[in-house]
């Protein structure tokens, strides 16, 4: 019988063969998720080199303690934590450049600040081509720092749940909470100078 | 009535629709009549689906070569034979 093509089989399914030894599945997962992880790594890392490294180490320890994963949560889950491990060490080794640790207290008081309170058009990503609005995204998360970026990225890009995300970034659901809603209104403010409607600055009230 | 600062510290739950049915009649309420706290929920709730809708770019083609040449040695020192 010939063998099926690998593109449509489940993700459990392709995970109980690469457990078996199946290396054609475990090909198949990896090329699955490996756009969504070399992105979560650029994001976190900031650095392509670095996220390049995170990528490869990511499935190579996946694949190594495939033993190891238990099947109650998704296979995706599981790697995004270890990507999101890889990345994190990255950074704690770079931590005499500016990058602010994971660990460092965040103020989550006073400054949820809001400057910028102007509609947007109703499809402002029209207004860019693919490449630009990537761009104006991409450098608004930039803008952040690494506690609220890696946050972001893990609830509202990646999807994870609140309860994923404090898991994968050891941290608590109300710090998670916090620190998300913080990157919301700093991207929020950032995207607004983009996509306000024009004429729309004298509808500030505050 | 909720202040404006009662209300952005519950917006993100409200977006995730993860508060209970008393609040949300509060939050609701609250935008109705606030426009810049309508905005800045209306901005916000625009700004998570924007960044939900980007896929991801394909990887570049060269960091997919070195992946899979770096997976295919850990395959084979791992001395196990593919099932095809």
């Amino acid at each position: 019988m010939p063998a099926p093509s690998q593109t449509g089989i489940d993700e459990a399914t392709l995970v109980a063969q690469s457990r078996e030894g199946d290396t054609v599945a475990f090909s198949e997962l990896v090329r699955r998720y490996e756009g969504k992880i070399f992105r979560l790594a650029q994001h976190v890392t900031q650095n392509r080199e670095d996220a390049e490294d995170v990528l490869q180490e990511t499935f190579m320890k996946a694949y190594e303690h495939l033993d190891q994963f238990q099947g109650n949560s998704k296979f995706y889950t599981w790697i995004v934590r270890i990507a999101v491990n890889q990345a994190l060490m990255k950074l704690r080794r770079k931590k005499t450049s500016k990058t602010v640790s994971l660990d460092e207290t965040i103020d989550t008081g006073e400054d949820t600040v809001v400057r910028e309170i102007a509609a947007w058009d109703e499809n402002p990503e029209q207004r860019f081509s693919r490449e630009e609005l990537g761009e104006i995204l991409d450098s608004a998360i930039q803008g952040l720092e690494s506690p609220y970026r890696s946050v972001f990225v893990l609830r509202d890009i990646e999807e994870l749940s609140t309860e994923e995300t404090a898991d994968a970034l050891g941290l608590s659901i109300p710090a998670v909470k916090s620190r998300l809603l913080r990157a919301r209104l700093q991207l929020r403010e950032k995207l607004t100078r983009q996509f306000k409607r024009k004429g729309e600055d004298a509808f500030a009230y505050l | 009535m909720l202040t404006c600062k009662e209300f952005l510290n519950e917006v993100g739950d409200y977006l995730d629709e993860g508060i209970d049915a008393e609040l949300k009649v509060k939050l609701e309420k609250h935008i109705t009549e606030c426009p810049n706290c309508w905005v800045i929920y209306d901005t916000m709730k625009k700004t998570i689906q924007i960044y939900k809708g980007m896929n991801p770019c394909a990887i570049p083609a060269d960091v997919e070569a070195r992946l899979m040449r770096a997976l295919e040695r850990k395959m084979a020192d791992k001395g196990k034979v593919g099932a095809d």
